[in-house]
Parts: structure tokens; sequence; C-alpha cells
């Protein structure tokens, strides 16, 4: 019964680990300029990880195979007691924590971090009940002022805007498709209409939450012309699995041009 | 009836109020920081007037904890001189339930005036912690009047000679009744500070 | 209460149907009626979470006889999206509460621990009655949510605000079987605070002579250190609650900001923090996760040395870790929410205690390896499931490292990874525990053996199963698929279909392999061989008494301890010393 356990419990460790490494099912390729840090940093928690689990699967296997209650047979107690186990977690454990971590906030602190870049091209988003909207500010370089009582999505106005009366908001450019020039720094300001959503680009090495009543900022660059999908990530409602929308990145004179045709 | 664990009765009835306070302390924690979050991120908080019957509810509440230890401390006396139940100790923990329940219709004074005035429990988010945090307070006021209600049939027992003297539930009671007092004035305090 | 609180067993035992199984003070029924509950919840949960495998699996394939339940939800047997998100808040809710926290902790909880600590009872019997019956009442309401016209909520288990709080504008079930979660949640919670009110007080009180906190054995431990994590987590969700309620029924605004247009209407409310209910979940619901998963840390504690028939390795260390992992379950709500658009800062700041409640969790993980080390195991489905417990809170545990990390947590947040790892490390290590539990007393609560051939197949077979159903959830979250979509049909994550149908199957095959263990409960509870007192040549007090125990545990006689309960593999005729033997010289 043992040996049983033993050989079932190292086939899982195989058949589990077998497929982490040959990266059956991977992350896609990443098409950002901080997505490296990340990718590097799932790397190292891999290996480390990695490590400890194909270890103590197999450690745990080793002494189940050896330890059927025999007639005659003699315990043993694990030598030096509880002490090594002690130790042992807080070295092993200990240094991948301190690791991780230090590595790991420098990571956080560059993504999430970092001072707005002046040069970024600033695009506002708004997520709800189940679409995104993404607004440029157009020729003006202003936003309009968003009035939640304006709001209608029957005659288009997603964002509220009162261009009546507000001049800026006159040549606001309202997109249903995140377009983006490639190499070019880019800032989101994200808020919600109506309920809590996620903005998620798994090629972006991208995720955020929507918080209703705040304004949360975002940046990225995209390194690569490519047009991956923008999913929501937080239960939003029965239209969540269905709340999408694409994130097209372009070359600089495609955008420009892109830009162009939109304010007209 | 032979009760073999009638000497660790009393410990177990002041560790489970004990545990109690530790719980309630900890929900109003939970409302407190609620409020002092919600009053953070506000630009609609509007304070609200407190009703000046609070204040002499307070009194009411502080004077019933006083009946209460006179009560108990003459049951004890009585217990000790080899008598059962003082009669005196008896009227001096009905006085408590009587001041008990008073405070309980102040408070309802309090929330009357504050409808008359037009402020509800959604009007603004200082009068929905007002009734929210007054409210619950009462409810477990309440909790402690039914729990006075059970030390007073055992009292009752006891004066018959039925079960042995109830001194540990009159004391673990004493426990949740002062602290019942101790909450109303960190709770006041709040409001006046806060709301 | 009780005339003497403790001494509800004084007398004789009641008469009566209603006053011997229903409305019972025994704390050995009430733990049988929390046992029942969760085997009954259990079983809701898992048909539910077959619809949605099945859902996710073959999504445009009818279910056969679902049209005719639910006619609205899934027309014609094919399940809608939002009564895929109906199915799976109600499967987390479930599970999470009716499941996890009363089978571990109530359940065995209330059987074993007034024994093992010598008491006749527990310390408030009435309070303990109304613990279940407040708890069975606050399932019944969730279930309601089934019945109500526009079907259950759609908010997940966590029912964020504003989705919760903003009412039926938000959604199908999102009006009245919205606020019947909450109430349900609320009631819910009321009842195990005055459950674990009762552990503590037990604990601390009643213990019976010689049996000083550190002769106490390590289950009886983690029902203890459980009551106090649940004393304070159920203090906080319950108010979070009735702020959930007065935003949804009364029009308060303690959840929901200004500005929302929800279905085209301008909310009615303004300034509310939706962090706030976040906050206040998560502050209940990180330490949740050590409710459900502390009583198995006591039961494998318990059951492997009786198995292992030597000594657990350092039973000190192993109850500081128990506190440690409590203390520290505190500090770490914030993990939940790093994308949350919380301070950035204090995502580093909740991450690091993250990280650091890994050690007493390794530690205890290797007391268990070291337990096995050089031991003479006797392969019983008890221990086969606290050798399976190791294994699969290994493989959740390690997941954690993943997530704890705010800089990977940007790429891992919302994918299946998340799904894997906290079912690994909650629900199926924390159901390894619940088995282990039940293979080990059951012949103390009912006097029979179960049977341990099904058991072992039972064991391999589930053992096998759960690790095809969640391994390949954490290459789903590698990959970027998203949770909580009730299809994969037209997107990127189309290509990982097929793993999806391999996890349903996988998931069918495993749930039906409970199917025998449910025919092992209920034929060994009738037709199961005999047991004798102390099967398992135990040392602790429960193994003292008569299987099943007398109504006041002990038979009148008071126990006196003198020994701990970790003695194994001591020399002479016997390789153990009870509890209420002699002591050792």
């Amino acid at each position: 019964m043992g040996k049983l356990f033993a050989v079932i419990l190292l086939v899982i460790t195989i058949i589990s680990a077998a497929i982490f490494i040959s990266h059956t099912w991977w992350l896609p390729t990443d098409i950002s300029v901080l997505g490296v840090g990340i990718d590097h940093q799932l790397g190292e928690t891999m290996l480390g990880t990695g490590i400890l689990f194909i270890g103590a699967q197999i450690v745990l296997a080793l002494f189940v195979w050896g330890s059927r209650d025999t007639p005659g047979r003699k315990i043993r107690i694990f030598p030096g007691g509880p002490a090594p186990m002690v130790i042992g977690a807080f070295v092993i454990v200990g240094i991948e924590i301190v690791i991780l971590s230090l590595v790991g906030t420098k990571v956080w602190a560059r993504i999430v971090m970092a001072p707005p870049d002046p040069a970024a091209i600033h695009i506002d988003v708004q997520a709800e009940q189940f679409a995104f909207y993404f607004r440029y500010p157009g020729p003006d370089g202003k936003f309009g002022k968003p009035h939640p009582d304006l709001i209608d999505d029957g005659s288009g106005n997603f964002f509220g805007l009162d261009p009546a009366n507000d001049t800026a908001a006159r040549d606001d450019i309202v997109s249903g498709t995140l377009e983006v020039p490639v190499n070019r720094p880019i800032l989101l300001t994200l808020h919600a209409k109506d309920v809590g959503h996620s903005f998620y680009v798994p090629q972006l090495r991208i995720q955020q939450d929507f918080l209703p009543g705040i304004v949360i900022p975002v940046q990225f660059t995209a390194t690569t012309v490519a047009k991956p999908e923008i999913v929501c990530t937080q239960l939003c409602g029965l239209g969540h699995f269905n709340m999408r929308a694409y994130l097209d990145v372009l070359p600089d004179s495609a955008y420009d041009a892109w830009l162009k045709s939109q304010s007209q | 009836m032979t009760a073999p664990k009638v000497a660790l009765a009393p410990t177990a009835a002041r560790t489970g109020v004990w545990v109690g306070i530790a719980a309630i302390t900890m929900m109003f924690a939970a409302y407190t920081s609620a409020m002092l979050v919600r009053q953070g991120d506000a630009p609609d908080w509007t304070s609200i007037h407190l009703p000046g019957i609070l204040y002499f509810n307070t009194l009411v509440l502080i004077l019933s904890s006083g009946a209460y230890v006179a009560g108990q401390r003459r049951l004890l006396a009585g217990w000790q001189a080899g008598g059962t139940v003082a009669p005196e100790g008896i009227r001096w923990l009905h006085l408590t339930l009587g001041l008990g329940l008073l405070f309980v219709a102040g408070q309802g004074v309090a929330w009357t005036q504050l409808a008359a005035q037009g402020v509800f429990l959604a009007s603004n988010p200082a009068s929905s912690f007002f009734y929210v945090l007054t409210g619950l307070h009462a409810l477990h006021l309440l909790g402690g009047v039914c729990g006075m209600l059970y030390v007073f049939s055992r009292l009752r027992k006891s004066a018959r000679g039925a079960v042995a003297p109830p001194a540990g539930a009159v004391d673990a009671m004493g426990l949740y009744w002062h602290f019942m007092g101790v909450l109303w004035i960190y709770l006041l305090g709040l409001m006046a500070l806060r709301l | 209460m009780q005339d003497t609180p403790a001494g509800a067993h004084a007398h004789a035992p009641p008469q009566g149907f209603l006053r011997t199984h229903v409305f019972s003070l025994d704390h050995k029924v009430i733990g049988k009626q929390y046992l029942d509950l969760a085997l009954v919840a259990v079983l809701t949960g898992m048909v539910l979470s077959w619809l949605m495998r099945l859902h996710l699996g073959f999504p445009a394939t009818p279910i056969p006889g679902l049209g005719k339940i639910a006619p609205t939800g899934a027309p014609a047997g094919v399940i809608t999206p939002e009564y895929y998100l109906s199915l799976m808040t109600m499967h987390g809710t479930i599970m999470v509460f009716f499941v996890l926290t009363t089978a571990p902790f109530a359940g065995f909880g209330n059987y074993v621990l007034p024994i093992q600590v010598g008491a006749e009872d527990m310390a408030f019997p009435r309070f303990n009655m109304m613990s279940f019956w407040v708890t069975f009442v606050g399932f019944v309401v969730l279930i309601c949510a089934f019945f109500v016209h526009d079907g259950p909520p759609i908010s997940g288990w966590t029912a964020y605000a504003p989705l919760s709080a903003v009412g039926g504008d938000a959604g199908p079930g999102l009006a009245l079987g919205q606020t019947l979660w909450a109430v349900a949640i609320a009631i819910f919670c009321v009842g195990q605070l005055l459950g674990s009110l009762n552990f503590i007080a037990t604990t601390l009180d009643l213990r019976t002579k010689g049996m000083s906190l550190m002769r106490m054995p390590l289950s009886t431990w983690a029902w203890f250190i459980t009551s106090v994590i649940g004393l304070i987590a159920f203090s906080v969700l319950l108010p979070a609650c009735i702020l959930l309620i007065l935003d949804r029924v009364a029009g308060t605004s303690f959840f929901i900001p200004s500005g929302l247009v929800v279905s085209d209407r301008l909310q009615p409310h303004a300034g509310g923090s939706p962090l706030l209910w976040q906050h206040l979940f998560w502050f209940f619901g990180h330490p949740e996760v050590y409710i459900a998963i502390v009583p198995s840390f006591g039961i494998v504690s318990h059951v492997l040395p009786a198995f292992a028939r030597k000594p657990l390795l350092g039973p000190k260390v192993a109850i500081a870790c128990m506190v440690a992992v409590a203390a520290l379950s505190y500090m770490v709500w914030g993990h939940h929410m790093f994308l949350s658009g919380m301070n950035p800062v204090s995502a580093t700041l909740f991450s690091v205690p993250t990280l650091i409640i890994t050690i007493p969790a390794t530690i205890v993980t290797l007391l268990w390896i070291g337990t096995v080390y050089g031991s003479k195991l006797r392969f019983t489905t008890a221990a086969l499931f606290c050798l399976g417990f190791v294994s699969v809170f290994v493989s959740g545990g390690i997941s954690g490292f993943f997530l704890a990390q705010p800089s990977l947590d940007i790429y891992l947040h919302g994918t299946y990874f998340v799904v894997g790892h906290f079912h690994f490390v909650m629900a199926v290590a924390a159901m390894f525990g619940i088995f282990a539990g039940v293979y080990f007393w059951f012949p103390k609560m009912y006097g029979r053996m179960m049977n341990e051939t099904i058991g072992k197949v039972h064991f391999f077979l589930t053992f096998i199963g759960v690790y095809c159903i969640f391994m390949p959830m954490h290459y789903l979250g590698f990959a970027g698929n998203v949770r909580r979509y009730s299809a994969f049909t037209d997107d990127y994550m189309k290509s990982s279909l097929p793993l999806h149908q391999f996890i349903t199957i996988a998931a069918l095959f495993t749930g039906a392999v409970q199917l025998l263990f449910l025919w092992n409960l209920f034929r060994s509870r009738f037709k199961g061989e005999p047991a004798s007192d102390n099967p398992w040549e135990a040392t602790s007090l429960e193994w003292s008494t008569s299987s099943p125990p007398p109504f006041d545990n002990f038979g009148g006689r008071h126990m006196v301890v003198h020994n701990g309960p970790n003695e194994y593999g001591t020399p002479g005729a016997r390789d153990y010393i009870m509890q209420t033997d002699p002591a050792k010289a």
C-alpha cells in the first residue's frame, strides 16, 4: 500500500512538473517594455518553487515507501528532532522570500509606481457593462469633462460629454478599440461607469481593476505591432465573459492616419 | 440536582462573557474603521447634530451599572451570611433593568427627534452611521435585558432552594452590563467627535 | 444556559425524539447535525460544480433534465451565462461557508473537542444548539435564493460592491437573490460566533483533572485556535453584511460611490467606498482560509501519529506554527487586493507577511513528513488521507508563492491559476482532512467500522482525480485563461478548450468516486463491523470511553489525565500509553 502510494505520488509529480517545464501551456509572447521583468520574476519563482515542490513530494514518497508496519520493526525518530525542520524552513524559505521580495518589489515599483511620463499619450478608458470605451483628447489635447447624468449609451454619449457647453469636449474621439502607436509610452486613466471591472491584456503583462468612484492610472509601452484582446477579469455581471475589446498596436504612420480620420 | 462541576461554572460563564465582549468589541471596531474610511474619502459628508437627550441617556446607563453593583453586593453579602437571596439585592437589580429599559426608550426618543428633523437612516453618511451604531448598541443592550431576565429566573429558583446560589451568573451578567455602558460611552465620544 | 452551564449532563438524558435528535443540547448530536448539514451542502455544491464544468467543457451540449429543473436558467438544458454565474456564486458560498467551515470546525470540533478535554459537554449547551440551528436557518435562506423570481445572485462568493450593492439594475439575481445571500451570510456569522464562544470557553474552563494545555491533543489545539480566528473574522463579516444589506434595502451609501450609471439609470447613492467592502470582506476572507485549513492541520497532526506508531515530531513547534499562522492571517488580507486600486505601496506591505506565513506552514509540513520518516505506518484509509493531505497542501501552498508577489499577481490575478491554487490549498486539503477525520472517528461516533477496502479505493481514485482537476488549472492560468467566464468559445482562450474538457471529465469522474464514500458511509452506519472502544490503539480521551460514548461521555467517570497525547512507540507489550494510563515512570 505504501509503495502504491509512493509510485502514484511520484508519477503525479513527474507529469505535473514535466508539463510546466516543457511550456506546453505557457504565457503568450510579451509585447511590452516592462513585461520582461514579470517574466523574469516568474521564471525565478518557478525555479525556486519547482525545486521545493518536487523535493517535498519525492521525500514524502520515499519516507512512505520504506515505512510499512512489519513485526519487529523499530521506529526511528528523525535525526535531530524538529530542529532541522525549523532551521531548514527558515533558511530555505527565508532565502527564497528575501530574494523574491527584493527583486519582485523592484519589478512592481517599476510597473505601478513609476511617475507619469510627460511624453505619454493620454487615453481615457471607461468600463461599463459589458464594454470598454477609449477616449482621445483630440486636436486640442484636452478632455471634455464627463457628466454622469448626461451618459446616454443610446445616442453614443458613453462618457456623458456636454459638447454644447464644453468646448474641450467637442473634439474628443471615442473609440471601441484601443488604438496605440508602437514604442510610445501610453498613459491610461481607468474609470468605471457602473460596477467593478478589470483591464487585462496577457501579452502586455498588464492587469488592473476599475474601481467605481476613483480614477486609476496605468502606463505601458507596446513594442510590437499586434492586435491582442483586452478582457475583463473582474466579475461584472451576466455579460462578463463577453466583455472584451481589441488593443490595436499600430506603426506610427498608421496611428497618425487613424487619428486624422477620426478627427474629421 | 447534583452538579459536579458547579465550581467551574462561574468561570465558564465569565470566560463566555469575556469572549462575547471580545467579539462585540471587534464588531464595533469594524464599524468604527468603516466610518473613518467612509469619512476619509467622502466629499458628501455632512455632520449631524447629536440630540441632547443622548447625554441624559448616558447618565441613566451609568446609574443602572451603579445599581447593579449595589444589588450584586447585597446578594453576595446575603449568601456569605448563609442566607438565601437578599430581597433588597433583587430590588437593586430590578432598578438596573428599569434604567436599562429607560435608556433604550431614551434612544428611541433621540431617533424620533432626528426623524422629526427629516434626518433618516439614508439621509447622509453621518446619519447612517448614527442609526447603525446606536441601533446595534441598543440591540446588544436588549440582549443584556434577556440575560437579566434569565438571572432573575435563576434567582427565583435559588430562593426556592432548587439550585445553588447563581453567584457566577450574577457576576458574569454584571460584566456584560458594565461593558454595555463602556461601549456606549465610547460610541458617544466617537460620534460627538467625528459625526 | 443550563442551570449549571457545565452540568448539562448531570441529570438523566432527555426523552423524546425532538429533545434527543432535533433540539438536542448534546454536543455529540450537534456535531453530527453539523456534519450532516455539511454533507447535504457538499453534495449540493458538488452538483453545482458538475453543471459548471459540463458547461465549460461542452457549452453547447444540453444537460439532460436540467431544462425542466431550471427552465429560465437553462432553457432546453443549455446553461445561460447568468445562470452559470449563479451556479458559481452558490457553489463558492455553499462550499466555503457551509462545508469548509461547518465540517472540520463546527462538526468535528463539536463532537470531539469536549471528549478530548474530558468534559461532559460544551460550556453553554443552549448556545451550542442555537449555533447549529441558526447556521441551518442561514443555509435554508441561502438555498431559497434558487427559488426566487430572478434566481440566485451572480456576484461571486466575494460579493464585490457595487455589483452586489446596487440591486436589480445591475443584472439578474442581484435583486432579492443577492439580499437573501447577504442575510444568509449574516445569519451564518451569528451561528459561528456562538460556536466559537463555546469552543473557547470549553477549552479554557472545562478541561478535566490533569489535562493541562500542553497535554491537549493537537486537534483540540487546532479547534481552539480556529475558534479564536473565527471569533475575530466573523465579528467583522457580520458588520460588513449588515452595511451591505442596508445599502441594498434602506438606501444608504456605505459601499456605493456617486455618479454610477447602471442600466441607464443614475443611481441614487453618493460617496460610498467600494474598496471598503473589499477591505472588510478580505479581513474576514483570508482568515476564513485558515478557519477551513487549521482544523485539518490538527486532524492530521492527531491522526498521523496514531497510524505512524510514533510521536508527532515537535508537537510544541506545531502548536507554535498554528498560532503563528493564525496571528499572521490577520495581516495579509490585502494580497487579495493588489490590483484593486488601493495604494501600490500597501501592496508591498501586504506581500511580506503573506510570504512569511509560508514559513510556519512549511515547518508543520516538514514535521508531518518527518513524522512519517522511520515510522511503522499502518496504511488505513485515514492514514492515506493524511498522507494525501500533506501532498496536496504542498502543491497548493507552493503556488501561493506566485500569488503572494504583487508583480506576478499582475499577470495571474483573475486567472485559473488562482482557482487551482485555492482549490488545492483550501478546498482539497481541507476535504482530505475531513475525510481523514471521518474514517478516523466514524467508529467512535457510530460504534461501527467503515469498510477499509472501499475506503482505499476511494482514496486513491480521489487523490489521482483531484490532481487531474486542479493541476491543469495552473497551466490554464499561465496561458492567461480568465476565471469566472461562462464560455471560452470565441477568443484567444479558445485554444484552452481541450484542457477544460479534460478537467470536466476528471471532475465528473472524481465526483462519481465520492458515491463510493457515500455508500460506505451509509452502509457502515448500519452494517459495519462493530467497533471496539479503541480500534486504532490511539491515546487520547475519546478512545478511553465506549464507542459511541454514553450521553455524558464517560458514564459518570471523572477522567484524570497523566500523560500527553503523543505517547506512541513506547517500549513494552503495548506500543502506546493512553492519556488516562498511570504516569510514565
